[in-house]
């Protein structure tokens, strides 16, 4: 099968819904610039016309709120934000309206009320950019009931994900990483979806289980390689949906194999990881021989320096330790339950 | 002449029907039956009767919390607004909203909010949908003069005047936001040149005339409609009842009561009805009483229909899908 960047795919799922369905349109900041979206939307205004690939002025919440009118006026829009931070100033059209619409007006008839809608947003965190333009804010909208949010870690995935929330009548928040534009992997050419709140197992392994998000779900794959070699086997579940997440796939790993790490590229406090674990502690509490452990972004936001960047965000590494220190009951003094 | 008579019969018909069923919810609010949150419109039923006929069906309007006039004046029903008001299962949001979220889309009511401001790039994105498809359908906004104190407005009017969307904004500008008077909120009385900077143009109509309200949405719904982009109508007008429920507020703002003195002679039904029998109308009475036992027929209909059952899955499953 041909290979294809996670940049490319994203393009191709673009380019192959608004050659299929004259109701998508694509609206946001960067649109015509080669450098807001990297590969991720390269020629698409050339190719379906600016009035379908529209770049907008700086006005995230009036640009966002216009996506959401115009869902709801039967088209299928995605909106798109290529830096998280600056989307904050679209919270009203994503919270309020586009999160709560179908459960306030739907029941109008067939698809009334509904807000076929894609947010698109971009981490673009590292590369000295500072605490504004290198946020995870993802845990802020997996909060939200009427919202989903995907975040797929593969080419393929990236574009599966991307069909299925263009498909999806509800609103659908799609996050990508610029630090993931560059990977490769195999794609089907033909369109295809992959089913959102769908975890997928990317290895197989009896003695812990890594949980990964994203681009933390990539390292978690070369924690595994690390940890094989130390002739620990680790399994990995890439999370690919947050909202709704796989709980019965975590559940069912994490029973096996009775220990579990979370790996997330968000903050600590309230994050994605910490849902996670606790849903692992409420369904597998009989099946654990260890507590679950977080490996997250420290409570603090993103530094400039380089230096400090490398100590900022967590990789493999991490994720190998935090999985010894699991294994072994940790340097904490912590104890496996088993051995008790 | 009796064409343009009969007009006038009918949008005097809609502003007592709004009205009407407004002094409705008051008493009920007073008497503690509705209990959710109800902004009243009784003063400015000149603007959503004379703006609503100047559109088709399919054209869309979109409001905020004070929307029980748009609502009904758009076609919207009395028993869809009762049962919501009461939170019954018949309620036009099938009692999951309150006063603050009425919806009609079968007459181009989409939903109403109560975030101030929060409907106007809705429908900018509407009009960007109708415009795109190459539908001559036209979306009118509805907001109070404190909308445009919010940013996204400004946003949202640029955008409509780059991409010459078909909007209409009317901004019925009733001198208080909650429970501030205008002059406490901004140093010039100049709203209607708010869209001037945004290219938008802007115009300001007496609110309580239905005939100059309808005269300025005609020409705006028909520049929106050939293409030439959004407008901007000021309709100045006075909101009677408070902020919020059914008291009056005269315990707010610069000069209330005085203003309340002020404006009631101004009453846009009575003006309307005034004009009515100056034309030879005779038969107001019957048609009051008509309105009025539609009211109460909504009003009993609403009282007997059921609760929403308190399931909270059927709550997760409504926003999961």
């Amino acid at each position: 099968m041909r290979t294809l960047t996670y940049a490319q795919a994203i393009r191709e799922a673009h380019a192959q819904m608004l050659e299929l369905d004259a109701r998508v349109f694509v609206i946001g900041q960067g649109l015509w610039s080669p450098w807001y979206a990297g590969a991720s939307l390269e020629g698409l205004d050339r190719e379906f016309g600016c009035a379908r690939v529209v770049d907008t002025p700086v006005s995230e919440n009036a640009v966002t709120g216009m996506a959401v009118g115009a869902a709801l006026a039967g088209l299928r829009p995605i909106v798109f934000h290529p830096r998280m931070d600056f989307m904050l100033l679209a919270m009203d059209p994503i919270v309020n309206q586009a999160a709560n619409w179908s459960y306030l007006f739907g029941g109008h008839g067939a698809s009334c009320g509904d807000v076929p809608l894609v947010i698109r947003a971009v981490i673009n965190r590292g590369g000295e950019q500072g605490a504004q333009h290198s946020q995870a804010l993802h845990a802020m909208f997996m909060h939200v009931p009427g919202l989903k949010v995907v975040m797929p870690s593969t080419p393929a995935d990236a574009k599966g994900l991307l069909m299925a929330a263009m498909a999806d009548p509800g609103p659908v928040l799609y996050i990508d990483d610029r630090w993931l534009y560059a990977e490769r992997g195999e794609v089907v050419a033909e369109p295809f979806t992959v089913t959102i709140g769908e975890a997928v197992v990317r290895r197989g392994g009896s003695d812990i289980t890594l949980i990964g998000i994203s681009w933390m779900a990539a390292e978690c794959m070369r924690a595994a390689g690390i940890l094989e070699r130390e002739g620990i086997g680790a399994e990995v579940i890439d999370l690919r949906s947050l909202k709704p997440w796989d709980k019965e796939m975590v559940a069912a790993s994490v029973s096996r194999t009775g220990r579990a790490v979370v790996a997330d590229g968000g903050w600590r406090t309230a994050g994605a990881s910490a849902d996670i674990a606790a849903e692992i502690a409420e369904r597998c509490f009989a099946d654990l021989t260890a507590p679950v452990r977080r490996v997250t972004l420290p409570d603090a936001p993103a530094p400039a320096n380089r230096a400090q960047e490398q100590a900022y965000y967590p990789g493999a590494e991490q994720i190998a330790a935090a999985a010894r220190a699991v294994l072994t009951g940790g340097a904490d003094g912590r104890t496996k339950r088993a051995a008790a | 002449m009796r064409l343009e008579t009969e007009w006038l019969a009918e949008r005097w018909e809609t502003m007592t029907l709004i009205r009407r069923a407004e002094e409705r919810i008051a008493e009920m609010v007073e008497s503690g039956e509705v209990r959710c949150p109800c902004h009243l419109y009784i003063g400015q039923e000149a603007v959503a009767a004379g703006v609503c006929a100047a559109l088709t069906a399919a054209d869309t309007i979109w409001g905020g919390h004070r929307s029980h006039g748009h609502y009904l004046a758009k076609g919207g029903s009395l028993a869809g607004l009762f049962g919501e008001v009461l939170l019954k299962v018949t309620g036009c949001a099938g009692g999951r909203g309150g006063s603050m979220h009425l919806a009609a889309p079968e007459v181009g009511v989409p939903g109403t909010v109560p975030i101030v401001a929060g409907t106007i790039p809705l429908a900018a994105g509407a009009a960007f949908a109708y415009k795109l498809r190459g539908e001559d359908t036209v979306a009118v906004a509805f907001f109070g003069d404190g909308a445009l104190e919010e940013g996204h407005v400004h946003e949202s009017m640029n955008l409509a005047a780059l991409y010459r969307l078909p909007l209409v904004l009317i901004c019925e500008n009733n001198l208080y936001a909650s429970h501030l008077h205008w002059s406490e909120r901004r140093v010039a009385d100049n709203l209607d040149r708010a869209g001037e900077f945004h290219s938008v143009p802007g115009e300001q109509v007496d609110g309580n005339d239905v005939v100059a309200v309808h005269a300025a949405a005609r020409s705006a719904v028909e520049r929106a409609r050939s293409g030439d982009g959004p407008t901007l109508i000021e309709c100045r007008t006075f909101r009677w009842r408070g902020h919020v429920g059914a008291s009056f507020d005269l315990d707010v703002g610069v000069e209330r009561r005085g203003e309340l003195v002020e404006w009631l002679p101004r009453d846009p039904v009575r003006r309307l009805a005034d004009q009515l029998v100056e034309r030879g109308v005779v038969d107001l009475a019957q048609r009051e009483q008509a309105i009025n036992a539609r009211i109460d027929s909504a009003v009993e209909d609403a009282r007997a229909a059921q609760q929403p059952a308190p399931h909270v899955e059927r709550q997760e499953a409504l926003c999961a899908r």
